[in-house]
């Protein structure tokens, strides 16, 4: 019985497709390219992985330049060289170091921190896992036989993308540039109205209820300490 | 290339993201695994938008523009976002996620001080 079932589960693939494939493309012998994805994919993945797992939070920040720069290397396997640029511009360069600076402003602690992990991780992960399995089962069904060429002229050179972005998606872009200034400003907004906000009592402060406990004695020392010199500032 | 490799990298990446955001307790962890989710997705629309580039002759290139858009969108999600954190850092001593309950359901004043504190210990035990 389970002869047959197994017979029957290695049987399924073969009427449908996967030798007209395998014959143009070599299912069982990959290319260079595949391979250095693959591997890269596997540092990629790991990289991410760590960065969840990990209790030092100054090595989750750093483990995600891993795992961001190796999908910028992804971009390049995939002819897409002006993306894994940008990518290596902007994540690499200003996100994770965004990243670093509120570690840094926040005060994470430098080391192993217990309680970097909520106490509902175990839910977490069965979550995680049902949703990787399902996606990775429905991916695989529906492009098995699907293949990408690489060969050719690149598709995401510096100037295809440019051409394809100033003529066809130029309001978009417009649009984007006013959003980002929006942004900016949001975040000016933000800090300045936190200082502003210092000077009246605090609504819901967590020094004035019950669970002070809870939040360590010296975090609440230097927003104490400030009032005074920030009330000056927002008057 | 096969294109369920970079499919599967793709998925496993953003699965990766949201056992992050769900299990992660400080602030700008979650917004780190944010990250990650995005830059799946970004994986995909560029791996699908190679593999159409080939197969159709007119191409608007919509998966590479939409990856850069994703990319300055999430540049300034991060600046909000980490603008967001501090604030609150600034007003309540901390950036713990599971600490920050104002707006929770089911939960009065009293209960205030103990949730948090079972949670404390069971992440410790």
């Amino acid at each position: 019985m389970t002869y047959a079932l197994a017979t029957a589960v290695t049987a399924h693939p073969g009427p449908s497709g996967v030798p007209l494939a395998a014959a143009a493309h070599g299912f069982l012998s990959p290319t260079g390219v595949e391979i250095a994805f693959l591997l890269v994919g596997l540092l990629t993945f790991g990289a991410a992985l760590v960065t969840v797992t990990t209790r030092q939070l100054v090595h989750a920040a750093l483990w995600l330049v891993v795992a961001l720069g190796g999908l910028a290397v992804e971009y390049l396997l995939l002819t897409a060289e002006f993306i894994a640029w940008v990518q290596v511009l902007i994540y690499v360069g200003s996100v994770v170091v965004l990243l670093l600076f509120g570690l840094m402003l926040t005060r994470a602690p430098i080391g192993r921190s217990p309680d970097a992990d909520s106490g509902n991780r175990w839910a977490a992960l069965a979550v995680a896992v049902a949703a990787a399995a399902a996606l990775v089962w429905v991916v695989v069904d529906a492009f098995r036989t699907t293949w990408i060429d690489l060969d050719g002229p690149a598709a995401g050179s510096t100037e295809v993308t440019g051409a394809s972005l100033f003529q066809h998606w130029v309001l978009p872009f417009e649009a984007l540039s006013v959003l980002l200034l929006a942004a900016l400003v949001g975040a000016i907004v933000l800090s300045r109205k936190a200082r502003a906000e210092k000077s009246s009592p605090p609504v819901n402060s967590r020094a004035s209820a019950g669970g002070s406990p809870v939040v360590p004695e010296s975090r609440n020392h230097p927003s104490g300490g400030h009032r005074p010199t920030e009330q000056e500032g927002a008057r | 290339m096969h294109l369920a490799y970079p499919a599967v990298l793709s998925a496993l990446l953003f699965c990766t993201g949201v056992y992050g955001v769900l299990a992660r307790r400080n602030a700008i962890l979650v917004l780190m695994s944010v990250e990650l989710m995005l830059n799946a997705v970004n994986l995909n629309l560029v791996a699908f938008d190679v593999w159409l580039s080939r197969t159709a002759e007119e191409t608007l290139h919509s998966g590479q523009a939409l990856t850069l858009f994703t990319i300055a969108i999430a540049a300034a999600e991060i600046g909000i976002g980490l603008a967001i954190v501090l604030a609150v850092y600034r007003n309540r001593g901390t950036s713990d996620i599971d600490k920050l309950r104002d707006t929770a359901e089911g939960h009065g004043s009293g209960t205030d001080g103990d949730a948090p504190a079972a949670e404390k210990a069971e992440a410790t035990a």
